[in-house]
């Protein structure tokens, strides 16, 4: 039994009118990796405020211990600097200096404030080294993919003598080889003796990795299973966390496809700075009425990138190839006119792309559709509320109400009023960009549940996932993209992670469809 | 008691600068002895300010959208000169040249918004130049001299009044009755938002609150009514203003144009991924800038009896900082049409105030520059609270 690192004594922390973190008992033992898991709101990004010193000692209660000692940070500088770091989900990194300069920020080494670059540099060398990363110290972060920046984070940490690192969601925005690399990381940290708190959402990779499992409900600790002693399933976790059997973590579905309704044709795309690289080589798909077809492959694979262009030209430059609906070629030179050709896109990012956050769910809503809610160019208010409400109800989208601004939501309701948004936009043709992106496995059922919907009213959908797991049990047809190609396409029947993922990784003929 | 301290804690944030426009009137009237509130002194306030509410309608568009215009001064003063030269120089008929100058800022405008929204140069660079532009522009056209003086029909813009049809000596009843017309269909409009409001189970004021806020409306309106027609009655001017406030608070509130607006300063990308078309949606918004900076500019000249180097120096700060009084944010998406209206008249009151009291321009400046802080900090203090 190896020695206790941290230990949280039954923290309890109350914002107005809610009780947020309800006498939770947490501890961490030297060496291990701790996974955090609970449904969004659960608790989890509070208690590591709590911990961090987001939220200062006085503004719980409660008591912490980190190596024996109790602490009460005032600030997050006091937790870095007994070796608590935590790395959040959205990267904290400054895009147009050096990766050399963002390790430094904060912690620069100087001299009567002036900084000593070679050393500087070369401590910068090291670090890259520890967490493998093979980048010049002087490459601006802005140049680098999600994947390396997470890393750039990550040494970001070791360079203040991490003891206990936290990572809220570290390979959300990650695909799988990065995933991957990304845990075997913390798997030699542990050897080198820096314990983790994980937080994610990918039950996957918990149970890859994870000592132990600590699992949150509603701001109060289920329980905490041990790798060594307990016997974990997935569905063990998911019962903890959503308190219910989730039997199927797919729900079923009767698929009934008709006729196809859209077809892109030797669809080329160029980058819109780098104006001689290709980012949609010769591509070509289609999907029919009543079907879901998924695009699987790595980040950067030019998934997004050609959804986009698809959608009115929205990335890209030197677009060339045709889109046909119902066999016509149709005119999506503009995102307006794509919309009216009833094509919708959700984007991926949905706090960058998707909603206006500081305004309200209502007008989130009816954005992309105001026409529908108009007369003359005037609002018509009461039609207005009352679509919105019904969509409010369709998805079950859970706000005080629709006047409330989409800030205020948590992932997975966010997520659903860039559904409804486009839902309300009338679509054939669904194209979603990872849509459940950082949601909770309950909100995921309900957007899958959704999907299936629309499939069954006839609409096509494009879903694009990072997610193996939700390609296959939510598609009826994949294809795989590698460098802006498609370079493979199956039945989802047909399919397993293991097919799949040769295809993503490695150079295949194209299977004839 | 705990929902009234509530009431009063949310409207303390809607309402919250119209108090401290009224605290701000009393300090004023009791300092100045009563002269802030005499009849001769509330038209002045009007046409005082009435150029800096025409401009911050449109400054309040461009600040929604997430950006900022220097150069309305400029543009206003520009404008004039052309008028100027237009009626005085060319003696062309004065409706003409009115209609020519709001063409012109409209087309200035159109320059601009050119530059910012379809080449991408930040507002506060081009209308920086801008600024520098049209002022030398502007010694240009009137060769550092002043253009003047205007016909009669040109100066009643700003020095007329609406004609009265009833005969009382010394009060100006038209003027009375059209404070009754525009209370009651103020009371009606209320009344019908709060029965939609309740139709659709929103939670609304308590009823005497409602009863409340009517009767002190109606009291406003009706004393400010009251005062001006002890004078000489409603300005033409205000006949401009008021449906052009009206029209932009509609603009901003019911429309799909203005709605879009917001979005766009919002979350740009977000408008765009909707299918709004944001370059040209910004472009307009320049556009209609420049051709209320040219109402303004028409206005002032219209004032001045003439059409002077200088006129409009210093407006773009005034502008602006009514917007962020009146509760504007600099980051975009958030402000009110009526709150910038409220700003202008507060920045208006505290110049009129100061002026009756004798303080320096010099002062003057500095304290405004304060109050402007001090009620952004009370805005984003209160928003914090809130959240």
């Amino acid at each position: 039994m190896s020695e206790v690192i941290l230990e949280m004594r039954n923290i309890t922390k109350t914002f107005p009118g809610v009780k947020a973190l309800d006498n939770v008992s947490f501890s961490v033992e030297q060496g291990e990796i701790h996974a955090l898991v609970g449904e969004n709101g659960a608790g989890k990004s509070t208690l590591m405020k709590v911990l961090s010193g987001v939220y200062p000692h006085g503004s719980y209660d409660g008591d912490i211990y980190f190596e024996g000692k109790e602490c009460r940070f005032q600030n997050i500088s006091q937790s870095e600097e007994v070796g608590l770091v935590i790395i959040h989900q959205e990267l904290a990194l400054i895009p147009y200096l050096s990766i050399a300069e963002n390790l430094f920020l904060g912690n620069e080494r100087e001299k009567l404030g002036i900084i000593n670059w070679n050393e500087t540099v070369l401590r910068t060398k090291e670090l890259l080294e520890k967490v493998g990363l093979n980048e010049s110290p002087n490459t601006l972060i802005t140049d680098i993919g999600v994947g390396k920046q997470q890393l750039v984070e990550i040494a970001k940490a070791l360079a203040k003598k991490v003891k206990l690192l936290i990572l809220d969601e570290p390979t959300a925005s990650l695909n799988e080889t990065d995933s991957e690399k990304l845990l075997e990381l913390l798997l030699q940290f542990k050897k080198n003796g820096i314990a983790s708190i994980l937080i994610s959402h990918k039950l996957s990779e918990i149970s890859k990795v994870a000592d132990s499992i600590t699992i949150l409900r509603d701001g109060a600790t289920i329980e905490t299973l041990d790798k060594h002693k307990d016997d974990i399933t997935e569905d063990r976790i998911i019962r903890g966390m959503v308190g219910r059997d989730l039997t199927h973590r797919f729900p079923p579905r009767e698929t009934n496809i008709g006729e196809v309704i859209f077809e892109i044709k030797d669809w080329n795309v160029y980058h819109p700075l780098h104006e001689d690289r290709k980012v949609s080589n010769n591509v070509n798909i289609k999907v029919h009425r009543g079907e879901v077809v998924g695009i699987s492959g790595l980040m950067g694979a030019g998934r997004t990138e050609l959804a986009m262009s698809i959608f009115g030209r929205a990335y890209g430059t030197r677009i060339s190839g045709k889109a046909l609906k119902n066999g016509q070629e149709i005119d999506i030179s503009t995102i307006d006119k794509a919309i009216s050709n009833g094509i919708a896109y959700a984007t991926e990012d949905r706090k960058s792309y998707g909603l206006v956050l500081i305004e309200e769910i209502k007008d989130n809503i009816t954005l992309a559709n105001l026409g529908a809610v108009s007369r003359n160019g005037v609002i018509n208010e009461p039609k207005e509320l009352t679509v919105t409400r019904e969509y409010k109800d369709k998805l079950n989208i859970k706000c005080s109400s629709i006047l409330q601004l989409a800030l205020n939501l948590s992932g997975g309701n966010q997520q659903k009023v860039v559904l409804s948004k486009w839902l309300f936009s009338n679509p054939d043709i669904l194209i979603l960009d990872e849509p459940t992106r950082g949601i909770d496995v309950g909100a995921k059922y309900e957007i899958y549940t959704i999907i299936n919907q629309l499939a069954d009213e006839g609409k096509a959908i494009i879903m694009i996932s990072s997610e193996l797991p939700e390609i296959l049990g939510v598609c009826d047809r994949i294809y795989v993209m590698r460098d802006g190609k498609i370079v493979g396409e199956m039945p989802a029947k047909e399919a397993s992670q293991e097919t799949v993922m040769k295809h993503i990784m490695f150079d295949q003929e194209v299977p004839a469809p | 008691m705990k929902t009234l301290s509530n009431l009063f804690r949310n409207n303390i944030r809607e309402y919250g600068m119209l108090i401290a426009l009224i605290v701000i009137m009393i300090f004023f009237y009791f300092m100045t002895d009563g002269i802030l509130l005499k009849p001769i002194n509330i038209t002045n306030l009007v046409l005082q300010n009435s150029y800096v509410i025409i401009m911050a309608l449109g400054m309040l568009l461009i600040i929604v959208s997430g950006w900022i215009d220097l150069s309305v001064g400029s543009i206003a003063a520009f404008i004039g000169a052309i008028v100027g030269v237009m009626i005085v120089k060319w003696e062309w008929n004065w409706v003409l040249a009115i209609a020519i100058a709001i063409i012109v800022g409209g087309l200035i405008g159109a320059w601009q918004g050119y530059w910012v929204a379809y080449l991408k140069i930040p507002a506060f660079i081009v209308t920086l130049a801008g600024m520098l532009i049209f002022r030398g522009l502007t010694l240009v056209m009137v060769r550092g001299e002043s253009i003047g003086p205007f016909p009669e029909g040109f100066r009643n813009i700003s020095g007329g009044f609406i004609p009265d049809f009833f005969n009382y000596e010394g009060f100006h009843m038209t003027t009375i009755v059209v404070g009754i017309l525009v209370s009651i269909l103020l009371i009606i409009a209320d009344i019908r938002t709060r029965r939609n409001q309740l139709k659709y189970g929103f939670e609304v004021t308590p009823f005497y609150f409602f009863v409340a806020k009517q009767v002190l409306l109606t009291a406003a309106v009706m004393g400010f009514c009251y005062l001006m027609a002890s004078y000489k009655g409603i300005p033409n001017l205000l006949v401009i203003m008021f449906p052009l406030v009206v029209a932009y608070s509609f603009f901003t509130t019911q429309t799909v144009t203005g709605r879009r607006i917001y979005a766009l300063g919002g979350n740009e990308k977000a408008a765009r991924l909707s299918g709004v078309n944001t370059d040209k949606l910004l472009f307009l918004t320049f556009v209609n800038m420049g051709a209320l900076a040219a109402l303004a500019g028409t206005v002032v000249a219209s004032r001045l009896n003439s059409s002077t180097p200088n006129a409009g120096e210093g407006f773009e700060l005034d502008v602006i900082a009514a917007c962020f009084i009146g509760g504007a944010s600099a980051s975009g998406g958030v402000g009110k049409v009526i709150g910038a209206v409220v700003g202008a008249f507060l920045v208006g009151v505290m110049n009129n105030g100061m002026s009756l009291l004798g303080v320096g321009i010099d002062w003057q400046q500095a304290i405004k520059g304060f109050v402007l802080l001090l009620a952004v900090f009370f805005d984003v203090y209160n928003k914090n609270k809130g959240s």
